[in-house]
């Protein structure tokens, strides 16, 4: 058998160096699929909207690009807008992430083993189920006529005079869907690294500052909350970083006067079919989501070679 | 003294009680005899009767399994390769650009990777003629993209953490490299490829953004057909899709997960019926 096709194989790539077109397959995929799209966008935010198809050319004299896009990016209020409520958006959901997770997390990681696989597995489950299918079903909550509604409007109704009652609470086309949805979709991906990271702390040094006499919220501010904050940053980045990019939650539950930016990427490239406009703000939001991260790297590993210095 | 205390305990139930609420009040109202989603009229069946007499729902769930089969597997074979290179192959031209390039799709917002993707297929059918319309290929060339990064830093994780020992052994044993490779590492970090390959199965399955972009007319997915009808707003008949989604998802994780666990088991009882013949 081993003289057969394998064999054959295992000599070809034995001979033509196997190392290299491990290396090269990928390599020349990603760069085709993904590297060359990227750098036609780039290109596309420097050109300008035509009537023909595609929607799109250059300038007729030189230097043919142009920044106009750019321009308009920070003189239309709708663009700064949209991109101050993505963030704006994006951090309330990463810090009620963080708020709901990180008990939760702590909760599991304290749980004993048999207790802990099952309830990790209750938190992925959701994951696997359909993304799209999770957003529609608090579209099924929020409306104003769902028992959910109806529910929470009676509850409201206790703290608030009879003249000022609700009919119902108005969610659904709204910021605070949006968060709630948010909120709800990307939970998971706070509460797994969190869990990671807290399994792995040393339960000795919580008993060693019980010993000590430390009271227990002493304990979790000085020794269990310090040595989790790589948890809290990569769930923090693992929420935000998608959430403010977000185009499904928006679109189905937001309100069309304040969208978020994935919604007006979306919206110029196809409904106004102006590529270089839908380009440029793409452009922008990856800087704007890769700014903050590279700054995190450099910093951590300033800090990494600074411990590294020390005798 | 109690590890668990009561405010953990009752973040927890709360946080549960958060994810699955949706679900089951989703669920619970597929079976409503009314037309209103929301407000329910009595227990039928009727809506699942008419999502399996529905061709349009079992045309696209055919070719979403299609394009989910083809793209994972072929994210997982270049998606392993990737891995390998990164975490074996300590040097080689390019290697920076390499990694970003693995990274960088993990972190770019899909609606940015959609455009991108569609844009460059257009360019292509106006430089090259390919291709000539978008559908299958175009929307699996897209999911391959995106989901082999998945594949890479499962393995590239599993084979940082995998002894080197063992692959040094059937080196020094006499192995070529490739036989290494294929007799030593691959066997080793099956499992990890083995998840890698699901992760990539299943975000395929689920993508509703980058395949909006890369498909074109007629070739619509289970997701971007229930896109299209959510958007409208919510209907019993999509509550009664959903179930069944939900419930085979649930079905295959648990059945996945006692799978793995007996193996788990297996490979245990093996390892240590192998100690003590030894001794």
């Amino acid at each position: 058998m081993t003289y057969g096709v394998t064999g054959m194989l295992r000599q070809w790539f034995h001979l033509k160096g196997w190392r290299k077109s491990i290396i090269s397959i990928p390599y020349i995929w990603l760069v085709a699929f993904f590297l060359v799209p990227f750098i036609i966008v780039i290109g596309m935010s420097l050109g300008v909207r035509t009537s023909t198809s595609p929607p799109i050319g250059f300038a007729a004299e030189w230097p043919y690009v142009t920044l106009e896009n750019y321009g308009r990016l920070f003189g239309d209020s709708l663009y700064v807008r949209a991109y101050l409520i993505s963030i704006y958006n994006a951090a309330i959901a990463t810090a009620l992430c963080l708020l709901l997770g990180y008990p939760m997390a702590l909760c599991i990681a304290r749980s004993n083993r048999s207790w802990r696989n099952i309830l990790l597995m209750l938190i992925i489950l959701p994951f696997w189920t359909s993304f799209l299918l999770r957003v529609y079903a608090w579209m099924g909550l929020m409306g104003s006529n769902s028992w959910f509604n109806k529910d929470l409007t009676a509850f409201v109704n206790l703290f608030l005079p009879a003249s000022q009652a609700f009919k119902f609470i108005p969610m659904m086309n709204t910021n605070f869907a949006v968060v709630l949805v948010l909120v709800y979709s990307y939970l998971p991906f706070m509460i797994l690294p969190l869990y990671a990271n807290l399994e792995n702390l040393d339960g000795t040094l919580n008993e060693a500052a019980m010993d000590l006499g430390s009271r227990p919220y002493q304990v979790f501010k000085d020794i269990t909350l310090p040595l989790s904050m790589p948890g809290v940053i990569a769930g923090g980045l693992l929420v935000f970083i998608p959430a403010s990019g977000e185009l499904i939650i928006p679109t189905l539950v937001g309100s069309a006067a304040d969208p978020m930016i994935g919604r007006v990427i979306s919206d110029e490239f196809s409904a106004a079919r102006n590529w270089p406009m839908a380009s440029a703000v793409a452009v922008a939001l990856l800087v704007m989501l890769v700014l903050p991260m590279m700054v995190y790297s450099y910093f951590e590993a300033r800090a990494q070679a600074g411990q590294d210095g020390k005798p | 003294m109690n590890r668990r205390p009561l405010f953990l305990m009752s973040c927890l139930c709360f946080g549960f009680a958060f994810l699955y609420v949706p679900i089951l009040s989703m669920m619970f109202f597929s079976f409503n005899k009314s037309r209103l989603a929301t407000v329910w009229g009595g227990f039928s069946f009727q809506w699942y009767g008419k999502l399996f007499a529905n061709d349009q729902i079992i045309k696209a769930t055919v070719l979403s399994l299609k394009i989910a089969l083809t793209s994972a597997t072929f994210a997982t074979i270049i998606g392993t390769m990737a891995g390998i290179a990164l975490a074996r192959f300590r040097v080689f031209r390019g290697r920076t650009l390499f990694t970003g390039l693995v990274t960088a799709p993990l972190i770019m917002p899909e609606v940015i990777t959609g455009i991108s993707s569609l844009m460059l297929f257009i360019m292509m059918a106006e430089w090259i003629g390919w291709p000539g319309s978008r559908g299958f290929t175009t929307i699996t060339i897209a999911h391959i993209t995106f989901s082999m990064t998945y594949v890479t830093t499962i393995v590239q994780s599993r084979l940082s953490s995998m002894d080197v020992s063992i692959e040094e052994a059937a080196m020094d044993l006499g192995s070529k490299p490739w036989q290494v490779l294929t007799d030593v590492t691959l066997p080793i970090i099956f499992p990890a490829i083995l998840s890698g390959w699901l992760l990539a199965f299943t975000i395929s399955l689920d993508d509703v953004v980058i395949t909006s972009f890369t498909t074109g007319p007629g070739n619509t997915t289970l997701p971007i057909l229930i896109w299209s009808k959510v958007r409208l707003g919510v209907t019993p008949d999509i509550n009664a899709l959903a179930t069944v989604i939900v419930m085979v998802v649930a079905v295959g994780v648990a059945l996945a997960g006692y799978i793995l666990h007996r193996s788990e088991k297996r490979r245990e009882k093996d390892i240590q019926m192998a100690i003590a013949a030894n001794t």
